[in-house]
């Protein structure tokens, strides 16, 4: 079968649609994290059960992308047709299958049901606590993106239907232009204007490149869109494509994604064979192309002119721009370079129009983010709210506060680019400037909580650690600076420092930002910098008085056993050091020598006779 | 179209595309550079914008910008000296210094280095950053090109040479972070690699992470060995150059003080390698006028340069016909010495020492090839360059400038003007095309200055009309414009009767053995005019009429292509492609 016009699409989706869908659906979460949290076992155990008691004609199962619910996994979702009833059951293992099956799961208390807390804005309106709005992540999760049908079900490729028939390339690029989508990879420029500058320029050749090579620690954002809904990527890209000029288009993905490359080459496969991609799509005369060029997890080649470097085959580090790649990108033809998110909200804003895009999100940022939320918070996952939400929302509504009781103390956005921010701005909507004014960034969207036990010396050592490893090397602020910064920062948290290395690594930090080559060095020393604006007691307490706060530098902690030991020997049994001895009903002692201060003790006894100093 | 700015509130207007390098320099305001390279005369810029020495600031630019690499733009406002940019250089120079050895007075390149030079400039007498310092093996491998890396500062001008200019493709940014650094692919020794030690690398490094390997101490050692007899030859490209060296101005003539110098070195002769270099001319041409008369094997490639003959085998191998199995004059030179003047003085060859001295790196290479020893004894003993050789008359004590005139011993040191401009790129073929024209003509020809091959163009094309024969020649230097040329013959897109091939972009005057330019031009064009005004200057011009040549084909060697000629002075070349 050809798609050969949108009127065909049109007539292709409402036949899908018309096909009377099994009494129950139930969709099990097989992204790489429900796989990984052993989802494979549950759909097992699902295809069993219905194979076992002959309920194929009640029951259909639907393998889709991850559903954001990460603290969840492995998840799965029933949606009962016959009412529209739909119910989520999260950390859902083999046994309870049965029960699931039966009905009876909701009313027992052995399932883990969770309810529902996003609606969708191209179709529904939110109801009571459903902060988050899923746009980007419209179909992850709820359609299975190894099936095309589905996508086009739920209108995919109108949007590019309606662009390469109905719309000239300006008017697609006066409506994204319009729409104020800004890219999602952390930078925030207009795509509108990025996309503006490469169609007017003249050439030959163009490229549309999508950069999937996510890489910021803790981020998987792209991953989820790309295992749970690559055409929405594929329908955009020849989107731009069409509005700039360009006929082809390269995806550089990280060849650590297997799975998103898996489904990317099964959907690519699929838009073909049904004339979506390729020539004279749906009768326009416009033809697109899409290639995979895998990246080998280097993080610089998230920059766009070393990603560029990257695919013609040289080594992946940037250049100096201008020349903007939109000018002289891929093989020095201009070429747009987007971020999956962005590209993810682009058929969206085709076909509900700029205007609905901007009723989203606040003025200057209009439209969702979708935010990875990790650390030390209790329901890590996925999210995507609009623009403006505040950090508290997120963090405290969706990510329901801190795990194990313990205190708030920063966040951290933006990823080893981004900075620390306290909870006196935890009120604050974010967006990408606001986030800018108090020294973090939007980043790609990794969110990291942290608690009262994170030393922020440490964590801005951790985030240094990941660039360092990551640069490409090629300028000196970034090769030798960070270097300086990290033994800097290493000689605080091993009690070496005094206020003068706070001094020095001021002064570095800011050269190193206002003369590195590109975004990465530009940016590494952001996570010193806030935490030193925010955090500077922690800094004081350091080099001053050679002590550590949050009790997480080695270096500069001790344990020992005070008299309320009872001499129980718990301790000396869990000690991997061997250095605890003492006679049973006697107090303990620790060779301070020998202590590798690893904290086992510590966590061991139930008297509190250990203390941490 | 202009465009207008103000750099430090000074208004200047210049060409759109420029730089704010560019334009300060129009200005005459001066901006400290370390990665940037730039070599006029052959269009070769490297402008990666990575030390990040050169920042300013431009109002309304968040960050500062590197002069060498940003474009100017209408009404730009440039501070150079603000107190913003001041800080950052000085930060950026001290980083580079905290991972830099601090070995000065040991170094290679000491008083030759960029890095020290800056330091100087800047007046940085204390550094704010301690840490560690990378460190890595000295590669001494080859006999040639000596790298230590620990002095790399990954500005990257040797990549540029080696693949950009040369497109030899060894040298590549490796590691990252804080560990990378230029390396090899693999991190294989260079002598294992496809490295050609043409060393225009060291001519762009500009620290001591690229230097030469040094034989100064083993000339030392022959000088002072009672048992031997150490003569010298002197390459054409040196006597226009080493003056340099003693602050002299570039384009100065020094042979005559070169001669006395060796001399009071302890050389018991100075010999030529002009004289080596008729002698080359003899066989090349005889090889010449056959494969042109027989229209089979051409074009005929000068086999010359050691840096192009390695460059073949190793990326051309399917051309190995095509050079003149003519042996360079260096290794002429080595097998005459050995065997004509050896028999002549009476001296064993094992105790008569060949010492080079080259504008080359490659030479030191090609000594050592096999094919290039007798029973064991080298041809040519010791290589050293034009450098060396400068380091040597200052070690010695001698105040080079002051230096009357010698001239060179007979019967090596006998030479023509076409001998000499062998230093130029198109000196080889304009010396084979006089020595052809007589010969075709049988005539004395007067006309025999063939300005259309001089030049330091990359390509150049040439067609002369010689005796009743219309020559189509063509001359290359660089290997990049030598590979584009081979690379269209394969293709069948040229052809040409004869090609002048040399590896260095404008021939040995520009070789990896030459006192440093910096990136100066000006210099290169100054020695190419000295080595046609040398030529131009000399009662002999043609290589068949040099006397001491005639008289050694009469006592020794018989023709032209003679069979014992062939023996003596022709080679062969090697596949390396699959090595």
């Amino acid at each position: 079968m050809r798609i050969e016009s949108p009127e065909f699409l049109k007539d292709a989706a409402a036949k899908y649609n018309s096909v009377t869908p099994p009494p129950v659906e139930i969709l099990v979460s097989m992204g790489t994290c429900g796989i990984a949290a052993g989802t494979g076992n549950v759909l097992k155990a699902i295809y069993d059960e219905i194979s076992a008691k002959h309920l194929e004609n009640s029951f259909g199962v639907r393998e889709v992308g991850c559903m954001g619910l990460c603290y969840a996994e492995p998840v799965i979702m029933t949606i009962d047709h016959s009412t529209g009833k739909q119910t989520i059951y999260g950390k859902v293992t083999r046994e309870q299958i049965p029960a699931i099956l039966s009905g009876r799961a909701g009313e027992t208390s052995e399932c883990y049901v969770i309810p529902r807390n996003w609606y969708y804005p191209e179709f529904e309106t939110p109801a009571e606590g459903e902060i988050q709005a899923r746009i980007v992540l419209r179909n992850t999760g709820r359609m299975n993106p190894e099936k095309i049908e589905q996508y086009i079900a739920n209108g995919g490729y109108s949007a590019l239907g309606k662009a390469v028939t109905t719309m000239t390339p300006q008017e697609v690029i006066d409506t994204i232009s319009a729409s104020g989508l800004r890219g999602r990879g952390g930078g925030g420029f207009p795509t509108g204007r990025k996309w503006q500058f490469a169609a007017d320029q003249k050439s030959d050749e163009k490229f549309i490149i999508c950069n999937a090579d996510e890489g910021d620690p803790g981020a998987f954002m792209d991953r989820a869109v790309l295992e749970g809904d690559p055409h929405s990527v594929l329908e955009a890209m020849a989107i731009g494509g069409y509005a700039i000029g360009a006929h082809t288009g390269v995806i550089y993905i990280r060849a650590e994604y297997p799975l998103a490359v898996k489904r990317l080459e099964i959907a690519i496969r699929q838009a073909e064979e049904l004339g979506l991609l390729g020539k004279n799509i749906m009768g326009s005369g416009f033809d697109f192309n899409i290639q995979i060029k895998f990246g080998a997890g280097a993080f610089v080649c998230g920059e766009e002119t070393a990603l560029i470097h990257s695919i013609e085959g040289h080594r992946g580090e940037p250049t100096v721009k201008p020349p903007f790649p939109a000018v002289q990108g891929l093989w020095k033809k201009p070429s747009v370079v987007n971020n999956v998110e962005t590209y993810a909200c682009i058929a969206a804003i085709i076909r509900k129009g700029a205007e609905w895009f901007r009723t989203i999100g606040t003025e200057g940022a209009p439209g969702t983010k979708v935010f990875a939320l990790a650390g030390k918070v209790a329901k890590v996952g996925l999210v995507e709210v609009p623009m403006g939400t505040t950090l508290r929302q997120i963090i405290y509504d969706i990510g329901a506060g801190i795990k194990n009781n313990r205190q708030f103390k920063a966040v951290q956005t933006g990823g080893p680019s981004g900075g620390c921010i306290t909870k006196a701005n935890l009120d604050l909507p974010i967006d990408y400037e606001a986030l800018k004014a108090i020294g973090s960034m939007m980043g790609s969207g990794g969110m990291i909580v942290m608690d009262e036990d994170n030393c922020m010396v440490d964590i801005a050592k951790f985030f240094l650690e990941f660039t360092l490893d990551e640069s490409c090397g090629k300028c000196t602020p970034c090769r030798i600076g960070n270097r300086r910064m990290y033994e800097m920062l290493e000689e605080i948290t091993d009690g070496r420092g005094t206020v003068a290395t706070l001094e020095k690594l001021k002064i570095l930090s800011r050269t190193i930002k206002d003369t590195a080559l590109c975004g990465l060095g530009q940016t590494s020393p952001n996570p010193v910098l806030s935490t030193m604006a925010n955090f500077e007691d922690e800094y004081l307490a350091h080099v001053k008085e050679g002590r550590c706060p949050a009790g997480a530098c080695s270096k500069l902690i001790h344990f020992q056993i005070t008299d309320r030991c009872v001499g129980c020997g718990i301790c000396l049994r869990n000690c991997p050091a061997n250095c605890i001895t003492g006679e049973r009903r006697a107090r303990h002692v620790i060779d301070q020598d020998k202590c590798v201060k690893c904290g086992a003790c510590f966590n061991a006894c139930k008297f509190h006779a250990v203390e941490r100093v | 179209m202009m465009v207008n700015l103000k750099i430090n509130d000074l208004p200047v207007s210049v060409e759109a595309g420029s730089t704010i390098l560019e334009a300060a320099s129009k200005l005459d305001i001066r901006i400290p550079t370390l990665c940037h390279f730039k070599m006029d005369c052959f269009q070769v810029e490297h402008r990666s914008g990575s030390c990040r020495v050169c920042v300013v600031e431009v109002k309304g630019r968040p960050n500062l910008a590197p002069a060498c690499s940003t474009p100017v733009t209408e009404g730009m406002e440039v501070q150079t000296n603000s107190l913003r940019a001041i800080n950052a250089r000085r930060t950026i120079l001290d980083l580079l210094l905290s991972d830099h050895p601090k070995d000065c007075l040991i170094c290679p390149k000491n008083l030759n280095c960029s890095l020290q030079a800056l330091a100087q400039e800047m007046g940085l007498h204390q550094l704010l950053y301690k840490g560690e310092q990378s460190t890595y093996n000295k590669d001494l491998s080859s006999k040639a090109i000596a790298r230590d890396l620990d002095k790399c500062i990954m500005c990257r001008r040797c990549e540029t040479a080696c693949n950009v200019v040369q497109t030899v493709g060894v040298l590549s940014g490796i590691g990252r972070g804080f560990n990378a650094v230029v390396g090899t692919a693999g991190l294989k020794p260079l002598a294992e690699t496809n490295c050609v030690f043409c060393g225009q690398c060291v001519q762009a490094c500009p620290v001591g992470a690229l230097s030469e390997i040094d034989y100064k101490y083993d000339v030392w050692r022959a000088l002072n060995d009672s048992s031997k007899t150490v003569v010298v030859q002197t390459a054409p490209a040196v006597r226009v150059a080493i003056g340099e060296c003693f602050d002299m101005q570039p384009g100065s003539i020094s042979t005559g003080k070169m001669i006395t110098a060796l001399r009071m070195l302890g050389f018991d002769k100075v010999f030529d390698t002009d004289f080596a270099a008729d002698l080359t001319i003899m066989e090349e041409t005889t090889e010449l006028i056959e494969r042109v008369r027989k229209n089979e094997n051409l074009p005929i490639l000068t086999s010359c340069c050691p840096g192009w003959v390695k460059f073949l085998e190793h990326q051309f191998p399917d051309l190995l016909y095509m050079p003149s199995s003519a042996k360079s004059p260096q290794q002429m030179f080595g097998a005459i010495a050995k065997s004509y003047y050896a028999q002549k003085i009476g001296v064993k060859p094992e105790d008569l020492i060949v010492v080079s001295v080259m504008p080359c790196l490659s030479k030191k290479y090609e000594a050592s090839r096999e094919e290039f020893s007798n029973n064991g004894v080298p041809d040519v003993d010791i290589v050293i360059s034009t450098r060396e050789l400068a380091d040597m008359i200052r070690e010695a004590g001698i105040q080079f400038e002051d230096l009357e005139d010698g001239v060179y011993d007979s019967p090596l040191g006998e030479s023509t003007g076409a001998a000499v401009i062998f230093g130029a790129s198109g000196g080889v073929l304009e010396a084979a095309l006089r020595t052809a024209a007589d010969w075709i003509s049988g005539e004395d020809l007067q006309e025999i200055d063939f300005t259309a091959v001089r030049g330091l163009q990359g390509i150049k094309e040439a067609t002369v009309k010689v005796g009743g024969i219309e020559l189509k020649a063509a001359i290359c230097s660089g290997l990049g414009n030598v590979r584009k040329l081979l690379e269209k013959i394969q293709r069948g897109e040229a052809n040409y009767h004869a090609i002048e091939v040399m590896a260095c972009p404008g021939g040995c005057l520009n070789g990896g053995g030459q006192p440093y330019h910096h990136g100066d031009s000006s210099i290169l064009k100054k020695r190419l005019d000295a080595l046609y005004r040398d030529d131009a200057g000399m009662p002999i011009r043609k290589s068949h009429k040099n006397p001491s040549i005639i008289k050694l084909y009469d006592e020794f060697l018989g023709e032209p292509g003679s069979h014992f000629a062939h023996k003596l002075l022709h080679t062969s070349y090697v596949n390396r492609r699959d090595q």
